[in-house]
């Protein structure tokens, strides 16, 4: 059991100025919820409480019935910044967290190289962050954190830094091992057509302060409309049901933007 | 064109610079103005220095006495950043360590190496240990402190990730904050260094019975002024051969980390 669930949570940083208020949000075993609002309402902020890097002003956060106390290994994060060790190489990244679990070698090589390879970087094992472009990184990221098995994965916009071709590779990819390995999922993005494509339930968050504004249900409709039986994103991207849902989201999010103009 | 003209320009402005130097000093002293015993002048030291090169004095050819120091540098210098190194990196990450040291640490740094030569002398008299207790406590804090700010200053991105991942404290200390806080550390080295190799001549115008600074003092008492400039001499060339071998490690480890 790894849900992920936000009880009234309020959260100001030092000064007193509210960045979140009264956040509610569940998010059940094995479902992928994305969140999407305006920049700075405080995406990144949740993540991290429920990460344990950061802990609420008033409410609690709790993973699997607990109150969240401080990071570990069952909720992998993939950060906005990548953070991978400038000092590792591209394996040794990938490698630490298995190390940490005392996995064994045969099998930590195993792994390591079937994440390699599920990012595309073969021929990069052995090198330095800084030799790789952005959207390397952030992929060497994703693998870091999928390597690991999580029971909950956290990823503050895993994609943003992609092009927009293996972004798709990456977003199909996804999709394929949440149908094939189902865990519980925060997903943050600036991407309304990301987020329905992938999530179960797209959260949409207010400008600061920022709170919970609508909870738009996917799944129901992509179980109704049959979206699994198209394998590529354009087709389903193409869909009536799938264009209905994103404009609602589009215009839900706009009024946010628009407001920020008073 | 600045970046190649750069390095010769330099080397151009060193040399103008030493030859001023020597050619100020000869000047001064072959005037006649001065006793040679008061200043003698630098092919005169340069006679004695050959000299001493192949002659003993106080016990020793010159690099009998060298010998002798680069020994004693040695071990109170790497005893130095064997302890510092660990014990700052320990500190930058156990803010209880940190709340426990820091005051004594503070403390005793402030004490001048010099200043341990009374207990240096009781405790070891003029064997080994004193010179090189007295390396140490030159050598010691910048070799700590430099560890501890690199271990405080690391990016906390660096220090959540490894957390994320269950990485154990011993294992953040040796993956995280040690290779995070590298270039800092060899600064640190660096200051130690020079700062032990002063406190090394310092200590053995005192508590030795061999070394540089036991030959300059053996000089002194022999009014052989000469023997007391290659003396110098010895400390100030080894001195820049240590920096230049630390710097040599600081740009190669510099270039692995890419810049990082
Ligand atoms: N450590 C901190 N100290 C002070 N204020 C902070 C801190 N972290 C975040 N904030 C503030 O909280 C607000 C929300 O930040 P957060 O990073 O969660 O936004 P976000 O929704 O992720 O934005 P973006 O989409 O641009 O990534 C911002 O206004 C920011 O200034
Ligand atoms: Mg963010």
């Amino acid at each position: 059991m790894s849900s992920i669930r936000f009880d009234a949570v309020g959260k100001s940083f030092g000064g007193g100025v509210l960045t979140l208020q009264d956040i509610n949000l569940d998010v059940a075993d094995k479902e992928f919820v994305a969140i999407v609002g305006p920049s700075g309402c405080g995406k990144t902020t949740c993540l991290r409480m429920a990460a344990g890097f950061d802990f609420p002003t008033s409410g609690r956060v709790l993973v699997g019935n607990s109150e969240v106390t401080k990071p570990g290994p069952d909720r992998a994060v993939v950060f906005q910044q990548f953070a991978l060790f400038p000092w590792k190489t591209v394996t040794e990244n990938i490698e630490l967290g298995l190390r940490n679990k005392s996995v064994a070698r045969d099998e930590r090589k195993a792994r390591v190289a079937d994440a390699v390879a599920m990012i595309g970087l073969g021929g990069y094992e052995n090198s330095y962050p800084h030799q790789l472009s952005g959207g390397m990184q952030q992929r060497v990221a994703i693998a870091r954190a999928y390597v690991l098995d999580p029971q909950v994965l956290l990823m503050d916009e895993p994609f943003g830094a992609l092009d927009a071709q293996t972004r798709v590779v990456m977003q199909e990819e996804l999709v394929r091992l949440a149908r094939l390995n189902p865990r519980t999922v925060l997903f943050i993005t600036h991407g309304v057509e990301e987020a329905v494509y992938l999530a179960d339930r797209v959260a949409i968050m207010t400008r600061r302060p920022g709170r919970i504004k609508e909870i738009v249900d996917v799944k129901s409709v992509r179980i109704a409309e049959r979206w699994d039986s198209h394998s590529r994103i354009e087709d389903v991207m193409d869909l009536e049901s799938f264009v209905h849902l994103r404009t609602h989201i589009w215009k839900s999010l706009r009024e946010e933007k628009a407001g920020a103009d008073h | 064109m600045t970046d190649v003209m750069d390095p010769a320009r330099r080397l151009l402005l060193g040399a103008c610079g030493l030859i001023g130097f020597f050619g100020l000093w000869a000047a001064i002293s072959g005037s006649g103005l001065v006793a040679p015993t008061f200043l003698p002048g630098p092919l005169d030291v340069a006679r004695r220095l050959v000299f001493l090169l192949t002659e003993s004095f106080a016990g020793g050819t010159l690099l009998v006495h060298l010998w002798s120091s680069l020994q004693r540098f040695a071990a109170g210098y790497l005893l130095a950043a064997a302890v510092g190194v660990p014990l700052g990196l320990l500190m930058g990450r156990f803010r209880t360590l940190d709340d426990i040291v820091s005051p004594l640490f503070d403390g005793l740094r402030f004490i001048a190496p010099i200043a341990w030569v009374p207990f240096a002398a009781l405790w070891f008299g003029t064997g080994f240990g004193g010179p090189v207790l007295i390396i140490f406590s030159g050598a010691f804090p910048p070799c700590l402190l430099n560890a501890y700010r690199g271990a405080k200053h690391v990016d906390p991105r660096y220090l959540e990730a490894a957390e994320m991942l269950g990485t154990p404290s011993g294992r953040i200390i040796t993956e995280v904050l040690l290779p995070a806080s590298v270039p800092s550390i060899i600064a640190g080295l660096r200051i130690g260094a020079g700062l032990g190799w002063q406190s090394l001549v310092g200590a053995e115008l005192i508590v030795a019975s061999t070394g540089v600074g036991y030959l300059m003092v053996q000089a002194q008492s022999a009014v052989s002024t000469t023997t007391v400039m290659v003396g110098m001499a010895a400390i100030g060339f080894i001195g820049v051969l240590i920096d230049v071998a630390l710097r040599t490690i600081e740009a190669r480890i510099h270039r692995r980390l890419g810049g990082a």
